[in-house]
């Protein structure tokens, strides 16, 4: 079985942001990017499937991203993939949820697939739109919020996160699934993954290696526009309740809280 | 000269930094206050390879070269030194022997499980006679049936009693030599030796999260073929041992120099008075510029010694000079974190409290300062 993940490079989240203001996009260079710590326990289910099934399944690590991006696919092989792509070329610059998901399954039809993982949403736009838009693209079925995933039988069944409890889904394979933040504990690469991690292959692909139409990617794919950014609103000060009594207090602080409708 | 870290060296750094924060930094105030050995963190430094780090992969290790050995050991140190020297003394002093001296055959028993991690190991030099002065060791060893039987006591010694150590290499007297010299050999002493008893552990300023033990020996018997290195080689090999071992003590003092820094830097910006936070004040901020330019040459100084020793050029001088460098650095650096702290400082629930109790070993382990400075001496021709 051939399980490939999709990951995304984001700035490190604590990190403060910086946009141009002439393109209106995140400057990337100035600050510490990293993996997308949803994409970590994708990658985790990823490498756990593949072992418990120990038939010789691979786990391939695909993303879209300028070359800076091989530093996080480098954590991802270190992690214990086996190989990786990355989607490279200026003529994805400034695509969107929708034009990212067309070049990415563009990419998936290339080095092919059985099974898709994700995470539910990366960390830096939190579109959460990439993996339905993937199945559809490729015309597969999407799982989405797994916090259990099982293979067998050229099946893959999830437990979906739902309130107060969790629906069994299950669908044919190839699928795409994507995973909640939870469903396992990532690994750290270890000594051996990081030293191995150079051997192996990194297939960077461009948009003509993937077939991918230009009016369908970066700007002009892209259904959406930035308008415009602010930075968030300081956060107020916080305020101090002086009381005599502890009783008056904790009213003071009941009365607050109601008033706010969190109790 | 290229300063720059290669990608592995950079993605080792980081996963041991993420390690040490999520999964030691939590739990090193609790370990220091019960002086508990913390097992399964060091189980996991073995899984991920840490504990056999600058091992070929063929004996069961990572196969990275001294300085990412010496970042990774700066990382751990950072979160905790206790972790530190558990690493630090099991990879440079426990398993390198082995590695240096051992036979094919030993490499293969010893080194294997000891770089993957599955077991710690222990090098029992210092005796309660034979402290700087290590050639007058009094511990004997005699050949007798095919059998080396020892008599004598270590002190001091690391890692030689946790629920995973798998034994110790000693230094003992093993003949008369030239008369002027007693002949020292290294001999391998399993942990489950009948007569090689494992003393409580001891009650410590700092590095309480360690284990260090007396050891005694009285009549422990152990076959003929574990004798470590050529007869009589015993002097010149553990020389050669500590020299790569300053290494590691200055990676260590390093890590705990830098978390010295870390702790004031944050408390200074955080702690008002007269109107301000302290940081803005001239005195505090020429000891936090202070610290952070020393730790600039420091890690420079043992880095530059990890570097010569992966290209194979003399080490010893410059490890020696990283180590007493490091080792008085991390002591001043406590010492200016516990003083930006003021009387929080003095206090437990305040880490700097724990870094100034831990600073003080870095130096006296691996050569005291005043060995250093002889070592160094002699190198210089004086």
């Amino acid at each position: 079985m051939k399980i490939v993940v999709t990951v995304k490079q984001v700035p490190d989240t604590n990190a403060e942001k910086v946009f141009d203001s002439t393109t209106n996009r995140l400057n990337r260079t100035s600050i510490e990017n990293v993996l997308n710590p949803f994409d970590e326990y994708a990658i985790e289910e990823a490498l756990k499937i593949k072992e418990g099934a120990g038939d010789g399944s691979t786990v391939t690590v695909l993303t879209m991203a300028p070359e800076s991006g091989r530093e996080v696919i480098r954590k991802a092989l270190a992690m214990g993939a086996d190989d990786a792509a990355i989607l490279s070329d200026p003529a994805f610059q400034g695509s969107d949820a929708m034009a990212t998901s067309y070049a990415l399954a563009q990419a998936l039809k290339h080095i092919g697939f059985d099974l898709i993982l994700a995470g539910t949403q990366s960390t830096d736009a939190i579109c959460c739109a990439i993996p339905a838009a993937l199945a559809e693209h490729l015309g597969v079925s999407c799982l989405t919020y797994a916090r259990k995933v099982t293979v067998a039988g050229g099946e893959v069944e999830i437990q979906r996160d739902i309130e107060g409890g969790y629906a069994r889904v299950t669908a044919p394979l190839p699928a795409v699934v994507s995973v909640v933040k939870g469903i396992n504990e990532p690994r750290y690469p270890s000594l051996k993954g990081i030293m191995g991690a150079k051997k192996k292959s990194i297939e960077v692909l461009s948009a003509a290696a993937v077939g991918a139409e230009a009016g369908r990617v970066g700007d002009a794919g892209s259904f959406t526009r930035v308008q415009g950014w602010a930075a968030a609103p300081a956060r107020e000060k916080g305020r101090v309740i002086k009381a005599a009594d502890p009783g008056e207090g904790a009213k003071a602080i009941v009365d607050f809280l109601i008033a706010k409708k969190v109790i | 000269m290229d300063f720059d870290l290669t990608a592995e060296q950079l993605d080792v750094v980081s996963m041991c930094r993420e390690f040490a924060e999520s999964e030691i930094a939590p739990n090193a105030e609790r370990w220091d206050a019960q002086s508990e050995f913390p097992l399964e963190t060091i189980k996991k430094l073995g899984e991920l390879g840490l504990l056999g780090l600058p091992f070929p992969e063929k004996y069961g290790g990572s196969g990275a070269d001294t300085l990412t050995y010496a970042l990774a050991v700066m990382e751990i140190g950072r979160c905790d030194a206790s972790v530190g020297i558990t690493m630090a003394a099991h990879v440079s002093l426990g398993a390198m022997p082995f590695y240096l001296f051992g036979s094919e055959e030993q490499k293969e028993r010893f080194l294997v499980p000891l770089a993957r991690g599955e077991k710690l190991w222990a090098f029992g030099l210092t005796e309660p006679q034979a402290g700087s002065d290590a050639g007058a060791t009094k511990t004997r060893a005699e050949l007798r049936d095919d059998r080396w039987t020892i008599n004598g006591t270590k002190c001091f010694i690391t890692n030689a009693g946790t629920p995973i150590s798998g034994g110790v290499t000693i230094t003992a007297v093993t003949g008369e030599g030239d008369g002027r010299r007693p002949e020292i050999s290294n001999l391998i002493v399993p942990q489950a030796t009948a007569g090689y008893v494992q003393a409580k552990p001891y009650k410590k300023m700092g590095w309480r999260a360690s284990d260090t033990r007396e050891l005694t020996f009285e009549n422990a018997a152990v076959p003929e073929d574990h004798l470590l290195g050529p007869r009589g080689r015993g002097l010149k090999q553990f020389l050669d041992i500590l020299d790569g071992g300053r290494i590691s003590v200055g990676a260590l003092s390093v890590g705990l120099a830098q978390a010295c820094f870390d702790a004031a830097a944050r408390y200074a910006k955080e702690r008002h008075q007269f109107g301000q936070p302290i940081s803005k004040f001239q005195a505090i901020k020429f000891s936090l510029v202070d610290m952070a330019t020393e730790l600039e040459l420091a890690r420079s100084a043992v880095l530059k010694a990890a570097w010569l020793k992966d290209n194979g050029r003399d080490f010893a001088t410059a490890a020696a000079m990283a180590k007493l460098y490091s080792g008085e650095l991390s002591r001043r650096c406590a010492n200016a974190a516990v003083q930006i702290h003021g009387g929080y400082g003095f206090m437990d629930e305040y880490a700097v409290s724990r870094y100034w109790r831990d600073c003080k070993i870095n130096e006296i382990g691996e050569g005291t300062n005043e060995i250093q400075r002889m070592v160094i001496a002699r190198q210089l021709g004086l």
